[in-house]
Parts: C-alpha cells; structure tokens; sequence
C-alpha cells in the first residue's frame, strides 16, 4: 500500500483502508503503534461513519490517536478543545462584529444612496464568518476533528454537538447551510471527569484505551526516542509497568514514560538504577504521597521488579 | 431452526448483553451488525471488537462484555483486561436480590403490626427511628419520601446569561448598532448564572448498616430523580458499586430492584478504607469527588485499617467541595464518635449528622444545600 493514505479526490477520500491491519501499518509509519483493538476502533469509525468516542487513563494516547490518525490519513487535523462555558460562538462560528461596523461606516462614506438590501447582503457575506472549529471541519473534510475532553463542557454543549456530528451540516441562518462532501472523521476524548450523556455515547463507537503491554511500551519509546538503547527502553517500560501495579495516586501513562527515558537521556544515564531512578522520579511520579510511597517501599523493588 | 442466519444469534447475543445490564439498544445493535459486516469475521478477535466497539459504554461494562462473549461464541477474548483493582463481580446474584427484597416487603416482621400505623401521625414517623418501623410503618414511610424538599445545591457556572449586571454583552450590543445604522442606543450585559453542584452519595450496605440500607436507597433514589445530571450514587462495604445509572430509572421498585442485583455486597463486611479509595481512584480524582457535596453514610465500623480510612479521607476532603458524614447512630442519646473508622475521619469531615429518621434527612437535606 502506497502511502500516504488520503486520496485527493474527496469523495473516496478513506476508500483506500481496507481493513484495520491496514489502518495499523499506516498508524505505524506516523510513529503511532495502535494495538488490535485501536486500529479495529479506528476503521469501524472511519467505514461505518461514526464518531469514535476514546475514553482512558491520562496519558494512554487519546489525544496523540487522533493526531496520528490525521497524520497517517494525510489530512488536516481540526482541535476543538472543550472547557465548561463554551457555546457555539466558540465551537461553530460567530460573526466578525468590528469588521462589519467598519464596512458598513465604509458604506455609508462611499457613497450618499445606499440600497439597505445591498448592504445587509455584503454584510452577511462569508468573509464575515469566523469558522470555528466545527464550521472548518464541515468545510474542511475530509479531515480529523478532535473533539478533546468533551466531559469538560456542559451538558448543553454535548446536546448541541450531538445535533452537529448527527447532521454533519449546520445552518447559518444569513448563509444557508453548510454541509460536509465527506462526513469528518471525529475523535472524542473523555477523561470521566463527568460522565457523558448516553444519547450522545450511543452514536459513536466506545472505546477504552488501556496502558500498553510491555512489549509495545518498549517499541514506543524506541519509536519516539530513537536514540534509546533497546536495554534502557525495556528498564523504563518495566519500571513504569511495576509502578503501575503499585497503588499510586496517578499511575505513570505513556508520556510519563517517554518524560522519564528522555530524562534519563538528558543526564546521560544509559542505565535506570536506584540512583539515576531518585534523580528523575519527578519525570514519572507527579504527587509528593506517590514519590514518598515509592521511595518507602524501595526503588530497587521497582527497579528489579 | 434459524442457527442459518448470523443475524439471529447476533442479535441473541446482544439480548443476553442486555439482560446483563449492558446499554444494549436498537441503535446500538444496528450498528453492531454493521460494524460485523466490515471487519473479517474468520479473525474471533475482530467479532470480540466489533462488539466491544459498538455495544459497550463504559469501563464497567468490559468485564460483562467479556464474560458474556466467552459464553455466547464460546471463544476466549483475545486480551483479557488485566483485573483492575476493584474488578466488578457477576451481576444479578439471587442472593442479593432476595435480601432486598426480602427486606422491602418486611416478611420478618409480624403483621399485626399494620394495627399500629393508624395510631403513628405522620408528625410521629417523621422523628421515628427507621430500624426500628414496622413493615407498615416504612410502607407509609416510603410515600412521605415524596414530601422532601430535594433541589440540589447551587454553584457559580462559567456559562453566562443575559442579564441587567455584569460584563458587557459586546456581540449584542453591536448588533443592535448594526440595525441602528452604528449609534449604540442599548447596552447588554451578560452574567455568570448558577448550575446545580454534584453531589454525590457514598452508602455503607455493610451488615450493621442492613436496617438502614433500604430507607437509604430510596433516600438516593428520590435525590437522583430531582437531579439526575448531577448526582452519583455509589455503594460501600466490601466493594464500590455505582448505582446512578439504576437509580435513575423513573419507578422506585425498579429502580431498587436494578440496584440490588448490581450490588454483590450487600450486608456483607465493612472496609471503607479501601473501598474509599478504589472511589477516590476510579472516580473521585478524576472529578466526580471535585466541587462535590460528597455524602457518607456510614456508623464507622471499619474491619480494615483505620489509618487508610483517615488518609482517604483527607485525600477526599481536599477534592470536595464539603464532605458530610451521617452515622444513624449519632442521633441516639449518649452517642460518642469513637468507633475506629469515624474517630479517624472525623478530623476531615465538614458535618456529622444524624440520618436515621425522615426528619433527620431532611436536615441532611438542608445542609446540603447549604454546603
């Protein structure tokens, strides 16, 4: 299979996919290592048109699946983060206000009769729009749009989303409606801060990322850090994998893991002992009760495993 | 016999799903035997997938999934989830259903009793302590449920609204100048309105708890239905269950009937300790406990350590926005906090309250909203 991925003509922009061995090789050659069930994940979204909902531990790659989608798709990605408060004048379009006082003043200088009708249409004219993130993935697609930490936003916003990605259209009621040649493929991501509204849940596909196995640990960061030595990168994903299993406060996720081996790099460690361990543990371990529990029950337990 | 079409055992498979409490709708069944269509069924992992993918909404529902899946195609699933922590048990144990039930209809209790509610007011029962209520009287007690005060607390919300104070509403005044030719002839503003705050109930269904437990149930069950959005409900002893989905069936029977059979533990040990923390973990942190009114009914009896019972508690303390903790038993006279558990917590407690009657709840009820 020729890469990349993404076809230029639209319309069979993901026709190319054939099946989630495919999906997984092209994840691959963008840096991202899918297992079975990430790469099956992301071609039922992508054939079956619906969005993919990625729930997890922090730091088990949600957010870096939908970048490496984008990536290994060859399409743009379009980032919505979401926050309590956000409405649609942030997510979807809003009007450029100062710009359209001051054409409208332009107007009314250049010339002495002006036709109301003439000048409310260039008014609303599309150079007046502000497309946000979900206006730019319609026009945009096909591409990624990432929806992140959509359990930040309020239950109004999900109802309003929901409407968005069940349509793949919008209205703006000056324009008319905007709608997407090629459905976007969209990537929610939830950190269960809340949980999400089922009628929302019920038309994505649901995925739960877990950590790694050891040995899909080790070929991520060899894959990130290319220049970490294959003993260093299986010490590291050890250690952090006996972390895990060592009741923490927050368990080290991926990146906490590739924070550690390119801390270790810095110092020019090439090997993770109780010494190099105590003087990088704040790469890995992020509150003072995890470090001390750590530290307490003995680095080289973790260490040796 | 229709063995012939995979629709069928498909659609089988999903029924036994749902029979297992998982949130097997027509919707998701349909995109079910869509997702079976694309991927490459001599592949058993990419059945399990498809399954996993379409039918499953949240991590509670993986181990079910994978027990139900092993059954119906009678095929290992290809990655077990590594057993988290607190892994949840089997549903729908006989045992437990009976139990509650057992207790709802009070078939322990004499029936002579009925005689005896004409005479208890509804002033009476208020103050009654419910352990002690005969089948008639909680029968009776159950309808006086209905006359609580329940509207949840109230926090500030990032999400403006129109109002007469506050910043300026820019975009709105601008367009009232566009349609005034650019003269600003009014001014809007926008101001900060109020959202209900969680709250979230955290129920001891240990064995000293059991008089209890049922009233308290209800009690949650009355809470989840006035603010379904922003209530969780949990249950502690030997294991965390969470009960908000059930509870927010509309129908108290069901909803109650939905709850015992999720809850495997029911009048079994006490270790809040460790449950606290497989909350705190699983849940609390990640934001369920934050900005919380979190509520513990518990008489503190701790079989575990009760020195991680204080730590998850300060651990608690500090992500809630108030922690209450209602012990039935602080309401009898002479009652002292000195059970192992509470003695420890109480340092990281807002609020000690009594919960054992209908008008102590009702307090409960008020402080909430005060917190």
């Amino acid at each position: 299979m020729p890469e990349p991925l993404g076809d230029p003509e639209r319309n069979l922009a993901w026709a190319p996919v054939g099946s989630p061995a495919d999906l997984a090789g092209a994840l691959d050659r963008v840096g991202y290592l899918p297992d079975e069930g990430i790469a099956t994940a992301a071609f039922l979204a992508l054939r079956l048109g619906r969005p993919l909902f990625c729930e997890g531990e922090p730091g088990t790659g949600k957010t870096s699946l939908a970048v490496a989608l984008a990536a290994a798709l060859d399409v743009p990605l379009i980032r919505l983060q979401c926050h309590e408060g956000i409405d649609f004048t942030q997510a979807l379009y809003d009007w450029d206000f100062p710009r359209q006082l001051l054409h409208l003043r332009a107007l009314e200088a250049a010339s002495d009769t002006l036709d109301a009708d003439t000048a409310e249409r260039s008014l609303y004219s599309r150079r007046f729009l502000l497309a946000r993130p979900l206006l730019r993935a319609l026009e945009e697609s096909p591409c990624v749009l990432l929806v992140d930490e959509v359990d930040r936003a309020d239950d109004e916003f999900e109802a309003f989303l929901l409407e968005v990605l069940g349509e793949n259209a919008v209205t703006v009621p000056e324009l008319g409606e905007v709608r997407a040649t090629v459905p976007p493929l969209v990537v929610l991501t939830s950190n269960r801060t809340r949980e999400v509204h089922d009628a929302l849940k019920r038309r994505c596909l649901y995925h739960w990322l877990e950590h790694p196995a050891l040995a899909r640990e080790v070929a991520i960061l060899r894959r990130r850090l290319p220049g970490l030595s294959a003993e260093l990168a299986g010490q590291v994903a050890g250690a952090v994998r006996r972390l895990r299993e060592v009741e923490l406060l927050k368990p080290p996720g991926v990146a906490e893991s590739i924070d550690w081996a390119q801390a270790l790099g810095v110092l020019g460690r090439s090997e993770l002992d109780a010494e190099s361990a105590a003087m990088t543990l704040g790469a890995v371990l992020k509150y003072r009760e995890d470090a001390q529990r750590v530290v307490a029950a003995g680095l080289d337990r973790i260490l040796a495993g | 016999m229709e063995a012939s079409d995979p629709v069928t055992g498909l659609v089988g498979f999903a029924a036994a799903l749902r029979a297992a409490g998982l949130p097997c709708d027509a919707h998701r069944v349909q995109a079910y035997l869509g997702a079976v269509r694309e991927v490459d069924l001599t592949e058993p992992s990419q059945l399990y997938w498809a399954g996993r993918l379409t039918l499953c909404a949240e991590p509670d529902d993986l181990p079910r999934y994978d027990d139900a899946f092993a059954a119906w195609f009678s095929a290992a699933p290809p990655r077990r989830a590594r057993p988290a922590p607190d892994r949840l048990p089997k549903p729908a144990t006989m045992a437990a259903l009976t139990e509650v039930t057992a207790g709802d209809e009070g078939t322990d209790r004499p029936e002579t009793d009925e005689l005896r509610v004409a005479a208890s007011s509804r002033e009476v029962l208020r103050h009654r302590d419910i352990s002690s209520l005969t089948a008639a009287e909680r029968e009776h007690l159950r309808l006086l449920f209905a006359t609580l005060r329940l509207d949840p607390p109230l926090r500030r919300s990032r999400r403006t609204r129109p109002s007469h104070t506050g910043r300026l509403d820019v975009p709105k005044v601008l367009r009232a100048m566009r349609s005034a030719g650019g003269e600003p002839v009014r001014l809007a503003h926008r101001d900060r309105g109020s959202r209900p705050r969680r709250v979230v109930l955290l129920v001891d269904v240990s064995g000293s708890m059991t008089p209890y437990a049922d009233a308290l149930l209800r009690f949650a069950h009355a809470v989840t239905r006035a603010a379904p959005a922003s209530t969780e409900v949990f249950t502690v002893g030997t294991r965390l269950t969470r009960l908000t989905r059930q509870l927010r069936h509309r129908d108290p029977v069901e909803a109650l009937t939905a709850a015992a059979r999720a809850v495997p533990d029911y009048a079994g040990g006490t270790r809040l300790g460790e449950t606290l923390r497989a909350f705190l973990d699983r849940w609390g942190q990640r934001g369920t406990a934050r900005r919380a009114v979190v509520v513990l009914f518990s008489d503190g009896w701790e079989r575990g350590d009760p020195s991680l019972l204080g730590e998850q508690m300060a651990r608690l303390a500090r992500l809630a926005h108030a922690v209450l903790w209602v012990n039935p038993h602080a309401g009898r006279a002479g009652y002292a906090p000195v059970q192992s558990g509470i003695a420890v917590a109480l340092p990281h407690v807002d609020r000690l309250l009594a919960g054992h009657s209908l008008a102590t709840l009702e307090e409960l009820l008020r402080e909430v909203r005060r917190a």
